[in-house]
């Protein structure tokens, strides 16, 4: 590690009761600090808890807060990976700490929680969205038709053609794929994993006829074509999608423009 | 202090919220404010579907589900509130296919629709096919559309901005609204909004039980906000309880697990719901199943060491069809209980879920300052509202359909009503509530903390005034909520810097949570009667002579300062269903 580590070691208080045989643990979270109002640098913290094992990362980060560090930051809201917010680095993998049990990644040594790479640490946990939501934004993520008369009722879509792009309707906007990859890393100009899913969401919805446009735009020098298929984002998706399939789809429709 | 100008100022962007200001921004000058960023709000968690009457799978009308929606809600609801909503459902629906929503389909390319608890065939012959669904991801698809929709129409948003306060002046003696103040998390910063119209599309607050389905963000901000300005809440004591939380954790697995095919069993494996229900059993009403799941487990039938729970039974269901509709709940299954559900069955208990009652308004979205007066300028819709379409218990997929229906009602009905005022002048030093507040709890050197006060106030809720109640432990909990709102006078952030302080931010939060247990512990002592969520072992029966009334909550404060809350009634507006005894 290149910065010190602050050891504030500090036993959490008993266990709950109600739970028949004690399943607690002593367990050392190392999370990664920085608040520029207080010093320009960031420093490891270690924070000692006894916890239940099957709990979530993100009840550990919660008992610091409540119980040791209010100062502690990062974002959360509904707690079991539907709302994306709390993507962060656990044990150098992203994961979503809502999603992530402690008893699953090894608690018998210290845990280290990171913020999220590639975009800037705001502070602790949190990093600046905007650049990720801006190549969001850039390739178009929305249905686009070119009917003149809207249907009366719904279009019809056959459940093979709902399936074709079933798999990108589930991303959640977390950014854990698009802060996985060397590439963003390297350069954040690349519209990364997460991007390319939204458009592939709409490539390959029968209903949509701005699949060209899309493709238009990926093909940018910053577009698919850096994609150097490490498979990082699709081991980092916390909703299971297969991001570099998805990828490598993309990239097959702009060689045969066929979708 | 900043202080920006717009025609209409939105407060949420959950599906409410965005689906409001999709309307609202191509009629007038809209800012959308959410104190988290749009595509986390908790409107993504739903997963079962969102009813309409479109009649793709099976017979079915607006009227069949008019009148579910009023049997559902115990006869409170507004009933001509509710004849909008299943009318205009249909629409909602097709509106959202059109802006993209990714819904199941039927074998013709149809939109496919399932099962849902307590929507009928021909007023309550049968379970009817009317909740149209994409898996058990529907909220998230719901979410995700309606923020494509807002980028595509260029929405300007806000994002992790915390409105405090809603100012209100009189004009010409009447109370208008003329705008909001918010907290900037990122730096602390406080933001005046000025605008002609305000519509709050904030959510719910289940974050006062312990065991809820709700995210930790979902405190009550826009009830609050408005009831410390005077403003009344309504039916605030009925709550909703899921049946099927995760065991302990509270995690939603949605009704459309039972709509497939699922059973719920106690721990001698029978099927209880048939003793309780007998034509919808799995698919009666929330509240009528998470009764009958306490009654089991009260009467010594529940399931594990502690007989604290029952199960979900999904293990008859071809595995093929859990993948295909409930991917996610088996998912969460598997994740938070290492349960494989294919094979076993699932532990689950009733979880808190949804406040039917909230910011009161009319149909078109306008919030009232009594039973009838208008406030001019001020809007809700979806959760933080009160219409009342839910009356005492909302219908399984009826709330995806509100946020839709009434986020756009109030989105056009707030844009044309600023484009034909001015602004209102604020009033003198509009951040004064909130610049207070917050230095005061940065300031203070108390030796209380948000975690130790929030933890007794949800242990408190979830014994005292969850799906069963008496006077006695209403009592209890209005006594042990007193107790806390002393001691949150003396709450201090170990926090006290200006960036990103989520330390100051949970306290301000906890307050809000503190003021709407009270109300709606004060207005559950009031009800003496049980009727859908809210339910009294001392009054077990619906009495319609007595409280055939919507409950109308006030903050009042004394001369001295002190706070009390007063309670009022509104009538229920009644069309074509007289009440009738409630069965499944």
């Amino acid at each position: 590690m290149a910065t010190p580590t602050l050891d504030k070691a500090d036993a959490a208080g008993t266990p709950e009761p109600g739970f028949a045989d004690s399943p607690y643990i002593t367990a050392t979270f190392r999370i990664r600090r920085f608040n520029p109002e207080v010093s320009g640098e960031a420093v490891w913290e270690d924070f000692q808890l006894e916890i239940d094992p099957k709990e979530r990362v993100l009840d550990a980060l919660h008992k610091i807060k409540w119980d040791h560090d209010g100062s502690l930051t990062f974002r959360r809201s509904c707690a079991h990976g539907i709302c994306g917010s709390d993507a962060m680095r656990i044990n150098g993998k992203n994961r979503l700490a809502c999603k992530t049990l402690i008893k699953d990644i090894n608690p018998a040594k210290p845990i280290t929680v990171e913020p999220i790479k590639g975009l800037t640490v705001l502070k602790d946990l949190v990093v600046d969205m905007e650049p990720f939501f801006q190549a969001y934004r850039d390739v178009m993520p929305f249905l686009i038709t070119k009917e003149t008369n809207e249907p009366t009722r719904e279009r019809l879509q056959s459940a093979e053609d709902r399936e074709r792009f079933d798999d990108t309707t589930k991303c959640i906007l977390c950014a854990a794929c698009t802060s996985s990859c060397p590439v963003f890393w390297n350069d954040g100009q690349y519209f990364g994993p997460a991007a390319i899913v939204n458009a592939h969401r709409f490539i390959f919805d029968s209903r949509d006829d701005a699949g060209e446009q899309r493709l238009e735009i990926l093909n940018d020098k910053d577009g698919v074509w850096r994609c150097r298929t490490t498979f990082n984002c699709t081991d980092a998706c916390p909703r299971g999608i297969e991001v570099t399939k998805a990828i490598q789809e993309v990239k097959r429709a702009l060689i045969t423009r066929r979708y | 202090m900043k202080i920006h100008k717009y025609d209409t100022v939105i407060v949420g962007a959950g599906g409410a919220g965005m689906r409001a200001a999709i309307e609202s921004t191509k009629r007038s000058r809209t800012a959308v404010l959410t104190k988290l960023y749009p595509t986390r709000s908790h409107t993504g968690a739903a997963q079962g579907g969102m009813a309409a009457a479109l009649a793709n799978v099976e017979e079915d009308n607006w009227e069949w589900h008019t009148f579910d929606t009023v049997k559902g809600g115990d006869y409170l609801v507004d009933q001509d509130a509710a004849e909008i909503l299943a009318k205009e459902a249909i629409d909602a629906v097709l509106d959202l296919e059109k802006m993209g929503l990714p819904f199941n389909r039927t074998p013709d390319g149809t939109i496919d629709q399932r099962r849902f608890g307590g929507h009928s065939r021909n007023h309550g012959e049968a379970p009817v096919r009317r909740s149209c669904y994409a898996a058990d991801r529907t909220g998230h698809m719901i979410l995700q559309t309606l923020y494509q929709n807002c980028v595509k129409e260029g929405v300007e948003f806000f994002n992790e901005f915390y409105v405090l306060d809603q100012l209100l002046v009189e004009v010409d003696g009447v109370k208008t609204s003329a705008g909001v103040v918010a907290y900037e998390l990122a730096t602390g910063e406080i933001h005046i909004f000025q605008a002609k119209a305000v519509i709050y599309a904030s959510g719910g607050t289940g974050k006062f039980f312990k065991v809820t389905s709700n995210a930790h963000t979902l405190t009550g901000d826009g009830q609050a906000a408005v009831y410390r300005r005077g403003l009344p809440l309504e039916d605030m004591e009925f709550f909703q309880f899921h049946p099927t939380g995760i065991w302990r954790m509270g995690i939603l697995l949605t009704e459309g697990a039972r709509g497939e095919g699922g059973i719920l069993r106690n721990k001698d494996g029978e099927r209880f719901m048939e003793k309780y229900a007998p034509v919808m059993k799995d698919l009666a009403s929330r509240d009528v199943v998470s009764r009958s799941i306490y009654t089991e487990i009260r009467e010594g039938r529940g399931c594990g060491p502690e007989g604290d729970h029952v199960y979900l039974d999904l293990t008859h269901l071809p595995p093929e069809q859990l993948d295909a509709k409930l991917p996610d709940i088996t998912e969460f299954a598997r994740t938070y209980l290492g349960i494989e559900p294919y094979t076993d069955p699932i532990p689950i208990q009733p979880t808190a879920h949804y406040a039917m009652g909230g910011i009161p308004t009319n149909v078109e979205g306008e919030v009232l300052a009594d039973n009838t007066t208008v406030v001019p300028g001020l809007y809700a819709a979806g959760e933080v509202a009160c219409v009342s379409v839910h009356g005492a218990n909302r219908l399984g997929t009826n709330s995806l359909l509100d946020i839709n229906v009434f986020g756009r009602r109030a989105g056009i009905a707030a844009a044309e009503y600023s484009a034909t005022v001015g602004h209102v002048d604020l009033p003198e030093d509009p951040a004064a509530l909130v610049v207070g507040q917050i230095e005061r709890l940065r300031a203070s050197t108390g030796n209380e903390r948000v975690a130790d006060i929030r933890r007794e106030l949800q242990e408190c809720m979830d014994a005292n005034v969850m799906v069963f109640r008496t006077e006695q432990t209403i009592k209890t909990a209005v006594e042990k909520i007193g107790e806390l709102r002393e001691r949150y006078l003396n709450v201090s952030v170990q926090d006290k810097g200006k960036r990103f302080n989520t330390d100051l931010l949970e306290a301000v939060e906890l307050g809000n949570l503190l003021d709407l247990a009270e109300v709606m512990a004060v207005s559950a002592l009031a009800r003496k009667e049980s009727r859908g969520g809210h339910y009294r072992e001392d009054y077990p029966n619906r009495d319609d002579v007595n409280f055939m009334r919507h409950t109308m909550a006030y903050r009042e404060v004394g001369d001295d300062g002190t706070e009390s809350i007063r309670l009022d009634y509104k009538p229920v507006v009644q069309t074509r269903y007289q009440p009738m005894e409630r069965k499944y």
